[in-house]
């Protein structure tokens, strides 16, 4: 018996179109979520290094809840979970979008605390001796500059928030994997359909690199 | 004459190390401060208590008619006494994210609500008056640290502040650029400018100062015009002390 495994380029070539109605939702759902997460980010990422401890515990425990279970767990739970608390359907799209959005907001809240913190003390100290307000002083001297620091880390969250969409399948997204299992239900070409499903993921987060890196340099050129 | 600061018996402590022992002191409108000591002997903790940098447990301290309790008790008292002292620190602490202008202009226009024009106007006044009028719109990494500090010099300057506080304002440079920073202080002075200044450079005490103040292990040891500390020291610590720094 004789095994010989051929890449179908034609096979590949054909499954194109489909996949590509998966974009829409994968990039609904990634920035969608994490458009959400970077304001819950900033939130509880400024409440986790307040000096209040009431303020500071609530928002450590949705960083740790949030960062310590899976995605596809947290995702599971708001979409087949949270209908039975609520009393009714939650759309998968919806489901999707919140469950990037609690988890990224639990780590970019991380990186919020963690560009805030590395911004030295002085600065504080400059701004409140000239007489800014503390609020005025975090807005206008430490914010600015500790979101410069950011942008690389946040650029990580996106594309891992983006690579964490392909887990929604399970809740029938219509998102890349979701139209990738689809197609192949039809056409039994699973290697070429994943294999272009992994190409259209790096064609998303390479051009989010690209756009990242060229952010990044302008960012920095004035610091 | 009127008293800019009136401290009286104020205590300060971190943890358990008593940094700052009922200390006494008072500035006269117009009149330069200088204040030496060894490294850790509270001289920076005292000017820094003056503008809220740092809380003090007892005492009592006024800035400028406005009282400041213990713990940072008055919040207003705080803001008001913020606005009308200048603080120039050992880092510069400018910031880096602003241009060398816009460090100048930001506090005018966020605190006092000074329009772009007025506060653009005062940067370019000030930063001539400190010597680099054609740094405006460098970013402050791209200068050097003597003209960093200038500019934060000029930067306190724009709020029209009633007194200076200089936490060892050269001390962070290099021995070239300590000269350039001192002649702007130097001139501060003669302007009439109230002053605290905490320094290593005794020549620059010694010639500016209207007063001394030695402070050794949070106590105001001795103090009195420059040539009676520097020339006649009464304190044996204070001998000990100007010994070992003006030897070399």
């Amino acid at each position: 018996m004789e095994f010989q495994f051929q890449f179908d380029w034609q096979a590949a070539i054909d499954s194109i179109p489909f996949l590509i109605k998966g974009i829409p939702y994968t990039l609904l759902i990634s920035f969608g979520g994490l458009l959400i997460g970077f304001g819950l980010g900033i939130f509880f990422g400024l409440l986790s290094i307040n000096k209040k401890w009431y303020l500071r515990w609530p928002a450590t425990a949705y960083i740790e809840i949030f960062r310590g279970t899976p995605i596809l767990v947290q995702v599971l739970f708001i979409f087949y979970g949270l209908p039975d608390l609520i009393g009714g359907p939650i759309d998968p799209l919806t489901a999707g979008i919140a469950a990037i959005a609690l988890n990224s907001g639990a780590y970019i809240s991380e990186v919020v605390r963690g560009g805030v913190q590395s911004i030295a003390k002085g600065q504080t100290e400059a701004g409140l001796s000239l007489g800014l307000s503390r609020t005025q002083t975090f807005w206008s001297i430490i914010w600015p500059q500790a979101f410069r620091r950011m942008i690389p880390p946040l650029g990580n969250q996106a594309i891992v928030s983006i690579k964490d969409t392909s887990l929604f399948s399970v809740i029938g997204v219509g998102e890349l994997v979701r139209q990738g299992q689809i197609y192949i239900a039809n056409t039994f070409t699973a290697f070429e359909v994943y294999f272009v499903v992994a190409i259209l993921y790096l064609a998303i987060t390479l051009s989010l690199s690209l756009i990242l890196r060229f952010v990044e340099r302008r960012g920095l050129a004035s610091v | 004459m009127t008293q800019i600061v009136k401290m009286k018996g104020m205590n300060k402590y971190f943890g358990k190390l008593h940094v700052l022992k009922d200390i006494d002191l008072t500035v006269e409108q117009g009149e330069v401060v200088v204040i030496i000591g060894a490294s850790g002997s509270g001289k920076s903790t005292l000017i820094r208590c003056v503008n809220g940098l740092e809380e003090f447990e007892s005492g009592t301290l006024e800035v400028d008619t406005h009282p400041l309790a213990p713990k940072s008790g008055n919040p207003k008292s705080l803001a008001e006494i913020r606005k009308e002292v200048g603080m120039v620190f050992q880092q510069f602490n400018l910031f880096p994210h602003l241009t060398v202008k816009k460090n100048i202009m930001l506090a005018p226009q966020k605190v006092k609500s000074t329009s772009q024009t007025v506060a653009n106007a005062t940067a370019e006044r000030l930063l001539n008056r400190v010597g680099i009028g054609n740094q405006a719109d460098k970013y402050p990494s791209q200068l050097s640290g003597g003209q960093q500090q200038r500019v934060a010099i000029a930067r306190a300057l724009a709020m029209e502040p009633r007194l200076m506080l200089f936490d060892e304002p050269t001390s962070a440079l290099d021995p070239e650029m300590i000269g350039e920073v001192l002649d702007v202080m130097r001139e501060l002075a003669k302007e009439g400018m109230t002053m605290m200044v905490v320094t290593h450079e005794m020549g620059f005490a010694r010639e500016v100062a209207d007063r001394v103040i030695y402070i050794h292990e949070g106590q105001i040891v001795e103090q009195g015009k420059p040539d009676e500390v520097f020339d006649n020291p009464q304190n044996e610590r204070t001998q000990a002390f100007l010994s070992r720094v003006l030897a070399h």
